[in-house]
Parts: structure tokens; sequence; C-alpha cells
């Protein structure tokens, strides 16, 4: 993918040298959020590109977030893809919190993709890491402030009062008599006042919408069939193309034969186009026939010769052979020769899918040098020279200057990374560059899961030297496993534009080892270590990213050593928390709704795990039971504290929605690789969590004054080891590799 | 040329017998609200009813459904207020929203037949509907409280299948 990424920007700027009223630039110091996936423990800078504000016919905009007309309409522009994370409504009660304005009084627009939207941490117009709220968190209450600033300083001049004598309160401005403006007749003298630098925020004490749960907005519109997903998108005369891609990662087309496609009935043309070839008519099943009767030929490249026994070969040589330490803490080597006890033990965790209920799909049409784009996309809008989001790699494809495509955000069937690529918006800017009027390229399914960008498979070897009294004095992790960093800031990217995505090319991949090398725990001598094994299998960022693996690895693996020193699980690891006072409280929380210190019912037992990433901490109890050779998981207990709860309803669902992700990929995920192509194809062989194997799910939300945490991923992680430390403690099988197979 | 019923209007379209009802449904009728999420009837996004039964329409070909009665998400209500999608409301169940049309029409169907289902029975017949997002707690609830607020429910399903006249 990287010939998509060309450095289109690089204009001779120096982003080193602080430097102030460089025409059109504005140099922001960004500080990234400890442990988002995108970005790590790194300060930097970022060159953000014009700053001019959108185009709006409202009458009273003060900036890029809030729109309110002379009738009294309030829209909120949400700059976040709703993916199921309830973003329309917990980024509108930011800003409603401090405009005054009733949430049900609010409507919210997607924003286009445009630079006034690109946010910290990343400079980016991006919805992931779980940073939307952390991000929002200031900018948004700040937005709401400033406008009601000015609808208080409008009132008071149309009144002839002093700005203090006005009050400001549901979505209108009263007068000391009781007489009162509406925000909609205030707005046109509202837009006339100058925009304040500086205004003050509420205090929490007086927070009347933040932390509540009010209906979130887009809910009717999903329960009617009304939301209009990428599927549903643009023009309803967009015509169908759907993509025969090479089946070998890594492969090229090398011929084709058109004619059987063309000969199936309502098949209108045959393009060839980057991805591979596509096959347009008037709907899919006819597209979709018409690619399946298709003779092509591939270059099957150097792919061809992998499988899972020759990545998982290439692993453990990596290891083997050394790799770099992301942490090196004290002296690992000397502390095991001394130790009296050492614990060893390998994991294996496999590529997986994202499989989104939407598959992937985007509708574009290129028409008199314009091209206009509709896409289910998590990643908008970002600066050239790191490539661009998805309005620019449109504009690449369709050979288009930037300013010339226009990007539509629809709502998202699911993201959960998959969505920051930005494939499947390319190949239909090409596409629609190719052919006349709006064309939707939709994938089918099996598309959908052989060629996603996976979850990184990984190969882990562990060692810790264990004290008399059975506490780990050395720990050592070795990884192995591809970087997803690299694929995204590739070598020959500046060496600055790379740092300022919290990379090194080269260097160790933060995406690789979150989660192993920050592990909470207490011990004097650790190393963590990361070896690259570069492949030809695409890879990307995948719900909860590194903690994904590692979270399960650490988990289990200090499992093991609290049975191993025939300790409690839960006192084992809070011993070793001492100095982690958030990991502790919701440990504690846990341990008791989940009763930990009493009994489980007859045939059950139960494990727990607790991990922080995202800015949020995690901790989750398992109670399972073996019925019939058949795992099953009763009951989910979790706490968390994700910093200041702006929506309570939505973080708890977030929580067990990436529990229910979590746990399909503990029992069921695995992308298997042979001939250099992915084996599973559909939801029949990469089956998901169903409704009568969902486990009940408890939430309880840790009180914090923290400021908010990320809440779509950080349930994720400890799902898997809290069950496999539950059926280790039921049956004494130790699972190392998942998914889960009963010994 | 297949005539049937889709939300109580009559249609005939002309698309080869083979067509799938759900690409007749979007692509020639233009009705999105109804998904596509795996083409092989394992996920259920593209649940409607035919002749009130839950059906897939991804495996339902066009030529099986001539003189039959079809019902998607866009036909239950007029505005959204049929019991179940109350229901829905009232426990926010809902997050991508992508699976919910078909999630809800498995559910009316569900409860046209058993008015107060038991926990298994959800299980039977809302298992066949996959959520990615893992709202199955929140749909069981919704069902269950579904059925507390369908008091008129006889009444509404036949309206329903009426294709929503009311």
């Amino acid at each position: 993918m990287s010939d998509q990424r060309a450095v289109t920007d690089r204009d001779g700027v120096d982003p080193t040298v602080e430097s102030s009223g460089v025409s059109r630039r504005t140099f922001i110091r960004i500080v990234s959020v400890a442990g988002a996936g995108l970005t790590l423990g790194v300060t930097y800078k970022v060159v953000m590109g014009s700053v001019d504000e959108p185009a709006t016919d409202a009458a009273f905009a003060p900036d890029a977030w809030l729109r309110i007309d002379e009738d009294g309409a309030v829209t909120i522009m949400v700059n976040k893809s709703e993916m199921g994370q309830g973003i329309t409504t917990a980024l509108p009660q930011l800003l409603a919190e401090e405009l005054e304005v009733p949430l049900e009084r609010v409507d919210f627009a997607f924003a286009p993709a445009h630079p006034a939207y690109r946010m910290p941490p990343m400079g980016m117009q991006l919805t992931a890491g779980s940073t939307s709220v952390m991000t929002s968190w200031e900018p948004l209450r700040r937005a709401g402030a400033t406008a009601r600033w000015m609808l208080r300083e409008a009132a008071a001049q149309m009144w002839g009062v002093a700005p203090d004598q006005v009050s400001m309160a549901d979505g209108s401005a009263i007068h000391p008599d009781g007489s009162s403006l509406s925000y909609g007749e205030l707005a046109v003298t509202a837009a006339t006042i100058a925009v304040p630098t500086s205004v003050p925020l509420k205090d929490p004490s007086e927070f009347r919408l933040i932390g509540t749960s009010p209906p979130r907005l887009d809910i009717p519109l999903k329960t009617t069939g009304q939301a209009v997903f990428g599927m549903d998108a643009g023009p309803s005369d967009a015509r169908v193309a759907v993509i025969a891609r090479s089946p070998i990662f890594g492969g090229v087309l090398r011929s084709f034969d058109p004619a059987p496609a063309l000969a199936v009935e309502g098949v209108d043309e045959v393009v060839e186009v980057a991805a591979g070839v596509a096959v347009v008519a008037n709907g899919y099943w006819v597209a979709k026939k018409g690619r399946d009767a298709l003779r092509i030929e591939w270059d099957e490249g150097e792919g061809s010769v992998l499988d899972d026994a020759e990545i998982s070969r290439r692993f453990q040589a990596a290891v083997e052979s050394g790799g770099k330490a992301a942490r090196d803490d004290g002296d690992v080597d000397v502390a095991m020769v001394d130790a009296g006890t050492v614990v060893s033990s390998t994991y294996s965790l496999p590529y997986l899918a994202h499989t989104t209920m939407e598959p992937m799909n985007c509708t574009a049409v290129v028409q008199d040098g314009h091209c206009t784009v509709w896409a289910p996309t998590q990643f908008q809008d970002a600066p050239g020279i790191i490539g661009g989001g998805s309005r620019q790699a449109a504009a690449k494809a369709a050979g288009l200057d930037e300013d010339k495509v226009e990007l539509h955000t629809t709502f998202l069937g699911g993201g959960f990374g998959r969505r920051a690529e930005r494939d499947f918006v390319i190949e239909a800017a090409e596409l629609a560059s190719k052919v006349a009027g709006p064309v939707r390229v939709i994938w089918p399914r099996e598309d959908d899961v052989q060629h996603d960008y996976y979850r990184p498979a990984s190969y882990h070897e562990l060692s810790a030297a264990l004290d008399e009294a059975g506490r780990p004095i050395a720990w050592r992790h070795e990884m192995a496993l591809q970087s997803i960093m690299e694929n995204w800031i590739p070598g020959w990217l500046p060496k600055f534009v790379a740092s300022w995505a919290g990379f090194t090319p080269g260097g160790v991949d933060p995406t690789a080892v979150e989660g192993a090398e920050n592990h909470p725990y207490l011990i004097p001598n650790v190393r963590v270590s990361w070896a690259d094994v570069p492949l030809p299998i695409p890879i990307g960022f995948w719900r909860s990213v590194g903690n994904s693996h590692n979270g399960f690895v650490v988990e289990s693996f200090v499992d093991e050593l609290a049975h191993s020193a025939g300790q409690d699980p839960y006192q084992y690891r809070r011993a070793m928390l001492m100095d982690q006072p958030r990991h502790q409280a919701v440990l504690d929380a846990v341990a008791e709704i989940s009763g930990w210190d009493t009994a489980p019912p007859e045939g059950r037992a139960r494990g727990i795990a607790v991990v922080s990433s995202f800015g949020s901490y995690v901790a989750e109890v398992a109670e399972v039971s073996v019925e019939a050779g058949r795992l099953r998981i009763h009951k989910i207990w979790c706490a968390t504290d994700c910093g200041v709860v702006v929506n309570p309803g939505i973080v708890r669902a977030q929580m067990e929605s990436a529990i229910v992700y979590g746990l399909t990929a503990a029992l069921y995920g695995r992308i298997s690789i042979e001939g250099g192509r992915a084996v599973q194809s559909n939801f029949h062989d990469y089956p998901m969590l169903r409704m009568n194997e969902a486990p009940e799910v408890e939430v309880v939300l840790v009180p914090s004054g923290d400021p908010p945490g990320g809440v779509g991923e950080p349930g994720l992680p400890p799902a898997a080891p809290a069950v496999t430390n539950a059926l280790f403690a039921l049956t004494g099988q130790r699972i190392r590799d998942l998914p889960i197979r009963l010994g | 040329m297949v005539t049937f019923t889709l939300n109580g209007q009559p249609r005939e379209v002309d698309v080869p017998g083979d067509t799938p009802l759900l690409w007749v449904i979007r692509d020639t009728v233009k009705l999105t609200g109804t998904k596509f999420g795996c083409g092989i009837g394992q996920c259920g996004a593209c649940t409607v009813h035919l002749n009130g039964k839950a059906v897939r329409s991804c495996q339902t070909p066009i030529g099986a459904v001539a003189g039959a009665d079809v019902m998607t998400i866009e036909g239950l209500s007029p505005d959204g207020d049929h019991p179940v999608q109350r229901a829905w409301v009232e426990e926010q169940v809902p997050q991508c929203g992508y699976c919910q049309s078909g999630q809800i029409m498995s559910a009316v169907a569900l409860l046209a037949q058993t008015r107060r289902p038991t926990d298994e029975e959800i299980d039977g017949a809302m298992s066949g509907n996959l959520c990615r997002c893992g709202t199955y707690n929140a749909i069981r609830r919704a069902i269950h409280r579904a059925a507390e607020l369908s008091a008129d429910w006889p009444v509404l399903v036949a309206e329903a299948e009426q294709g929503g006249d009311r």
C-alpha cells in the first residue's frame, strides 16, 4: 500500500523549528495520550494544513463545531465516525453542557472531511485509539462555552443591559425581568460579536448533562432502517461493482479474460483497477456473478509459500535470534541465574479478521474534474505529507487535487480499526474516475474476510524468576510479530514525520509491545523485547491493537505464576500493584461484585484479569463451566475506571461490546494461512459469538476524577484471560494458544 | 416478471429468477433498511417477513416470492412506534445499528408466535442473528419489554402484516 502514500506536501517547511506567523499554517503541539493505539509516549509537533473554517449557511457559526439557525435549530458537527460507540450523543453532550441547551433540542451532523476537523493526538480527522471523548473533552466544552458567551453578549446588546445581568438556560437568554430570547432569535446578532479568546468552563459540580445517559440521538434512525450506512449512501442510481482480488497476499494481476463476465446478462463493463479487476453492473447480484465468472491469472509472488507452520517457524527463529528491547529494567539475565524457581511458557495467537457487520464498501462519482465520495470511514482527512486520509487518498487515486474531492462520512456498520484503512476508498475513487456515473464498490463477505488488514499473529516466550515467597523478581517477555507501523509509516518518510506518529522506522513498534512493555506489576528486573518478522500478510489496527495479544499473554502468565506460588490470583496481582492505585481499585471492585471470596456454584470456576489500555483501567472476572465437552461462559463481571464519565450508559454498553468482541476471538477467532492465502471466508468458518452463547455481563464504573480515558477498546483485553484463567481453575488446563481448544 | 406484495404495495419486478429477494429489495426497489451481511444465511442482517415468517432474504430467490407478502423494516410501522421498535429505543439497544433491522424483524416474528417468550425461546429465535457490537443482552431485555408493551399485540401484528396502514 506504500504506493498510495506518496509525499504530496513536502514544500520546504521545517517543522522542527517553532515559528509563528507562518502563512496558512499552524504549528500545534500535541501531547500524546498514553496507551493510545496510534501514538505512544511521545510529545511532538505536527504540521497542520490550512485551518480555514468549512463553509456554512447557518446564521451563527462561531467555529467548526456549532451551527445555530434563526429558526432555533442547533446543529452540532460531529467530526468522529459513529460505528457503534455512541459518539453522535457523547460529543454533543459535551458541547450542549456548556451551551446550556437541552440535548433533545440538538441535532447532529457528520462533519465533512476538512482540515478544521483534524484533532489531537494524531493531528488527523480519524476515529481510532479510543480517543474521541478524551480529545474532545476540552475543545467541545470550550466551543459550547464560547458560543454561550457570545449569545449572552448578543442578548445584552439587544436589551441594553450589562451581560452579567443576563442568565442563560434551556436554550434561551433570560432578562432580569423574566422575559427571554431564544438562541434562534439571538443568532444573527451573536454572529456579529467577536469570538472571545478565552472563556471560563463550568466547574464539574455544575454539570447537568455530563455524567447522565440521555437517549442516544442516533437510535431512532437505527430502529427504523433509516440510518444511512455506506451501503445505502450516495446517488440511488449508482451502479455496483465487485472486484476480483489476488487470492494470494502480495499477488499481482498477470492477465484476465473479461468475456465470461461480459456474457453474464446485466454486466455493463469490466475494468482493470489497482486492486484487481472490477465488474460493473446495475446491481450487486449480477456484478458478483460477473466477478465470479472472470478468468484471471495472478502472479503469486513469494507469499505463496506461506502457511501457519512456516509463519510459526519464522516467529520462533526471530525470537531466538533476539529482538529489540522495548523495556530493560535491572538485569534479568543475572536474576534468572540466581533464582531458585524459574517458570517458562510460550504463547501464540492467530491472525484475526475484523468482520464488521457491514462489509467493506464505498461509493464515488467523478464528474467535471470533481470527485464526490460517500465512505463509511474512520479516517477522513490528514496532512498529505504522511499520505493523507481518505480524502487525500481518493484524490490521488482519481488523479485530482485534494481540493477537488468532497468526502461524506456515513454511519459505519462497525469499524473496530478496519475502517481506519483507506483501501476501499481508494479503489472506489479510482474506478469512478474510469467509468461514467456513480459507482458503489461492494465487497462480498468472502472478500471482507480474506482481504482484511488482520490483527497480526504473534508468538511469545516468557520466563519469570520467583523468590521464596513466589513473587517474581525477574520477568522476560520476548515476542515476534509483524509491525503495523512499518506499514503505516514506511521507511522512506522523513524521520520527523515518522517520529510524529510515535514510531521510528527500525525502532520498536509501540503497537507490537503495548500491554507488555508497560505491564503494571512491580518487578525489579524486566526485559520485554520484540522481533520484527516482515511478511506479505496485510495487518492493521484491530480493536485494542497490541493489548489484544499482550493483555492475554501477560494476564495468563501472571496467573500461572500465582498458581505456581500457590496463591490466590486476585491477591497475588494486588500485592504486585502496590504503587498502582487505579489498577487496585478496579481489581477490588470486580472482586467485590463477583463475590470472588465466595465459592462459585457447583461445577463452575472463576478467573480474573486486569489490563490498563487507552487511558482506562479494566478488571474482569469470568465464571465458566464445561458442559458436554463445551466451554460455557456464564457471566462476566467488569469494573472500569475510565476517568470522568460523560455518559455512563454508553460506557457500560462499550464495555459489554468489547467483552463480546474479545470472547468471540477467544472462542473462535482464527484466520489460518495456507498457500499464502486466508483459509476462512465467511461466518460458517469464521464464527461469531451468538445470542445463545452470550454471557450475562455486569459492569460497575469506579468513580474517578481523572480526565476521561478511552472506552471503545479497554474492555477487550481482560476478557479472554479472565475466561482461560477460569478454565484453568476449573480443569487445570492452561490455554496458551487461542482460540481455546479444550484438552 | 415476478409479482409480489412489499409492505402492502403490489410490486412487479423484471429480474433473473435466481436473484435473491435481498437484492431486489435493495437494488431494484431501492429500500435500504434491509442489510447485506454475509450472503449465505449465516448472519441474519437481511431478515424480512415472508407471509409473516422471518426469512433470510439473501437465501430467498425472487422466483420463490411470486404472489407472497413481504414485509421489511420500513413496513413495520409508519413512525417507528411498533412495540418492538419502542422497546428497542427504551432499552437503547443499537450500537452501530447495522444488524438491527434484521434483529427487529426476527423479534417481531418471534413475538407474533410467542407472546411471552422465555429466555430459551429467545435464544432459539434470535441465535441466527449476529451482532458484532455485542448487543445480545440488550436485545434480550428489549424482547421481554416488548412483550410487556404489546397489550394490543394481536391487533398490531395484524396491522403490521397489512403494511402498517394505520
